[in-house]
């Protein structure tokens, strides 16, 4: 027995389990957000349910569960929010009469109240009518024009939309330019913003008269407990029957909804429609810190190794750098908003932007100051990382460099620093890594819940660091935990947290695969 | 006689200790010169004060003078630049650039700031003529010099050091990682060389030592024992330390 303890196979076990029981942990974890996050966007079928006292509902089954009698209970997703007030409610199993699924009936996802759930009456238009139950064919045939038609006037409402929010911004500037200029040129300005805002009126009433187009075709349904409601094509993005959907329609049905929710802009206070603008600050953000940390990390590294003096006090400023590393995010998320963005934004908007003062330019939480912020937060793991990889340069070929003539500044930058490369880049996989998944600090320097603007758009100057921005991280948090609405959330936050996974491992992927290429090259290097 | 370089009491301290004892030391143009002596004895630094590669080590002290074709290298005024494309080095451990073979041997002449491509390729294909390795890479010009075998890499070394046309050239147990054919064809080449440049190389190896050099010191604990032709200090040393060496009784 003591011989057993003594050579040490117990604890080969142990290493091994607890090494198995970790990996376990983390499949575990990525199943369940990869189950969860991918089956948020089949279309199962839509059940209408017959209740003992005789009454019916419509909806789809999410999960079980057991009442406090402890009998067993069902959960269905009922929908029409407008109606009924809340989008899910429990049965007791046995109140169930029935339950049929009825090949007419129609799902609505509607820009607001959630989906519709019921059956087809009639569809009007002005004042043409077409009854369902007279001529169907006709009536999914006129339903589906009519949506395209509603496409082409969407792309016209975006058109006269943009229009006008170049009118808003050349007022915006012409605003700001009358603040400090002569009477003469005061005047010219006011008949410049009369001008345009004649301009203004024009393209408004377009705008109108094309949503109105939209609100005169309307779409009166039935629930399967016999209420009415009649949509108008404004509210209406897309119908689908989900009961009569063959598999392969069910299928495209799958794609096009992960197409939407990566490409759309959110709906419903972010509990519906896609994620783009939170994929899009999230990636820019990363970028940006990217940009900052690189060549801030490699500077620092590049110094501290080579030209600093070795003693108590560079020790000194290594302990402190490692112990950066592990300050709490929310505390540089404090520091970034008192000295980014009060600080240096506070002084920018002063030197250079006081006619819009005292409404904040740069002095509010933007894209850049989070950026900054994160780019602070990861610095010392990219200089840790550089370091060792400047130590692991062989110190023959910084000899052989040198006795070529080199000076140490050219033997740094033509062999050292590229042969420190794949050091260099697993740094900034580490601060990549660990910046996507950062939520705190960027809570008070610049993210939003639902930004107006995107950070890049086709406005002068194209990139507006100075924007606040979405983020997915904020967003898992924002829709699951602050939405009065939850339990509707919960398949968005799922969805969610598995995009900001996947776009963590396409990040680091990219930089392993980079520097893997990069090891290759200076395998002999021993 | 003319000689190339010239040592005068020269010490040398890592700290506190004397590496380098009062080492005088008169070394002549175009012949080669041997360093031999136990492990440890000081011919590797002796070698690198003579590019003044000690210099970047903490701590070092040098004491004495150190003069190349009249110059004292260890003036405050001297280009380290210009003395170390003057007195080029090959190591003990070959120690090419994680570069292609082109630009290990370009590299000298591009921090020199000639970037004229005809001029570059002519110097690339001469030293590697020069380092007898032209035939085996004139193929392969653009691939890793990692790819090539240890004698290989380590003439690639000696062709890098010829490119940016030395008059010196300081070699540190050049074949110690080798094995014997390579060592062969390394050893020929020292041969080759000694036509063209003034050569001083460390060996461990006294069969080498006697092979190629003209000259040879006999160095123990920092101290020069003894300084000879190769033929004196290995037929008839005068000094009884020497020959308990060369007889292989100690070291
Ligand atoms: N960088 C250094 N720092 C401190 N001591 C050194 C250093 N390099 C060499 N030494 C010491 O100097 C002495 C001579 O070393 P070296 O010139 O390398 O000997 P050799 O080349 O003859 O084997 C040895 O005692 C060695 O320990
Ligand atoms: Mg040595």
């Amino acid at each position: 027995m003591k011989k057993y303890f003594k050579d040490g196979s117990t604890y080969v076990w142990l290493t091994g389990a607890m090494a198995s029981l970790s990996m376990l942990l983390v499949a575990g974890l990525f199943l369940l957000i990869f189950y969860y996050g991918f089956s948020t966007f089949w279309q199962s079928n839509v059940a209408t349910v017959k209740l003992k006292d005789g009454s019916y509902i419509s909806g789809e089954f999410k999960k079980e569960g057991k009442n406090y009698n402890d009998e067993d209970t069902i959960q269905l997703k009922i929908g029409n929010r407008d109606l009924y007030g809340l989008d899910f409610r429990w049965f007791t199993k046995k109140n169930i009469d029935s339950v049929s699924y009825d090949k007419e009936l129609l799902l609505v996802e509607r820009n607001e109240w959630g989906v519709f759930y019921g059956f087809p009456k009639e569809l009007q238009i002005g004042n043409e009518s077409i009854i369902y139950e007279r001529d169907k064919d006709r009536f999914y045939q006129i339903l589906e024009q009519k949506l395209k038609f509603k496409k082409t006037v969407v792309m016209k409402i975006e058109d006269l939309e943009h229009k006008i929010s170049k009118i808003n911004y050349n007022l915006k500037n012409l605003d700001l330019e009358r603040k400090s200029s002569t009477l003469e040129r005061k005047e010219e300005i006011e008949n410049e913003v009369l001008l345009i805002e004649e301009k203004y009126q024009v393209l408004e009433k377009r705008l109108f008269e094309q949503a109105d187009k939209l609100k005169n075709i309307k779409l009166r349904l039935y629930t399967s407990d016999g209420l009415e409601k009649t949509l108008t094509l404004e509210n209406i993005e897309r119908y689908l029957k989900p009961n009569s959907l063959s598999i392969l329609g069910k299928i495209g049905l799958y794609f096009s909804k992960i197409w939407e929710f990566v490409s759309d802009e959110p709906r419903e206070s972010n509990t519906e429609g896609g994620v783009f603008p939170a994929i899009f600050g999230t990636v820019l953000m990363v970028l940006i810190m990217s940009i900052v940390v690189l060549p801030l990390g490699v500077i620092a590294a590049v110094y501290l190794n080579e030209y600093a003096k070795p003693g108590k006090f560079l020790n000194l400023v290594r302990i402190c750098v490692n112990n950066l590393a592990g300050v709490p995010s929310i505390v540089f998320g404090v520091f970034g908003l008192g000295f980014f963005i009060y600080g240096i934004g506070g002084t920018l908007d002063q030197l250079f932007f006081s006619d819009a003062l005292p409404s904040p330019t740069f002095g509010t939480g933007g894209i850049l100051w989070a950026s900054l912020t994160l780019a602070l937060l990861t610095v010392p793991v990219v200089i840790v990382s550089t370091e060792e990889g400047l130590n692991a340069v062989p110190k023959g070929i910084r000899d052989g460099s040198l006795a070529l003539g080199s000076t140490k500044w050219e033997t740094l930058k033509n062999i050292i620093i590229p042969s420190a490369m794949p050091g260099i880049l697993t740094g900034l996989i580490l601060a990549i890594a660990r910046a996507t998944g950062e939520v705190a600090p960027l809570m008070i320097t610049g993210v939003v819940k639902l930004a107006p603007s995107m950070p890049i758009d086709s406005f002068f100057p194209y990139l507006h660091f100075e924007r606040k921005f979405m983020h997915l991280g904020f967003h898992i948090y924002d829709v699951g935990f602050q939405s009065p609405n939850s339990e509707a959330a919960l398949p968005m936050v799922f969805s969610t947290t598995l995009l900001l996974i996947l776009i963590v491992i396409t990040l680091n992927l990219t930089a392993i695969l980079l520097r893997n290429r990069l090891k290759k090259k200076y395998k002999g290097m021993i | 006689m003319s000689k190339a370089i010239n040592i005068r009491n020269l010490s040398l301290y890592y700290g506190k200790a004397k590496a380098l004892k009062e080492v005088t030391l008169d070394i002549e143009a175009n012949k080669s010169t041997a360093f031999i002596g136990p492990s440890g004895c000081g011919k590797s630094t002796l070698l690198r004060c003579l590019n003044r590669l000690n210099d970047l080590i903490e701590g070092v002290k040098i004491e004495g003078e150190i003069t190349i074709s009249g110059t004292n290298i260890y003036d405050p005024s001297i280009d380290l630049t210009n003395l170390r494309r003057n007195v080029g080095m090959v190591f003990q451990k070959s120690n090419p650039f994680p570069l292609s073979i082109y630009e290990n041997i370009a590299y000298g002449l591009k921090i020199a700031g000639i970037k004229d491509k005809s001029k570059l390729d002519h110097v690339v294909e001469k030293s590697l003529k020069g380092a007898a390795l032209w035939d085996e890479v004139k193929d392969r010009l653009n691939e890793s010099a990692y790819g090539l075998s240890g004698g290989q890499q380590q003439r690639l070394c000696i062709a890098r050091a010829i490119a940016v046309e030395p008059t010196i050239l300081l070699m540190d147990e050049p074949c110690s990682a080798l094995d014997p054919i390579a060592t062969a064809k390394v050893e020929e080449l020292i041969k080759e060389l000694k036509k063209d440049y003034t050569i001083v190389i460390v060996t461990h190896n006294m069969q080498q030592a006697s092979r190629v050099s003209d000259y040879t010191a006999f160095m123990f604990l920092g101290e020069l024992i003894e300084f000879d032709e190769t033929k004196t200090i290995f037929m008839n040393p005068s000094i009884q330390q020497t020959n308990d060496y060369i007889s292989g009784r100690f070291g």
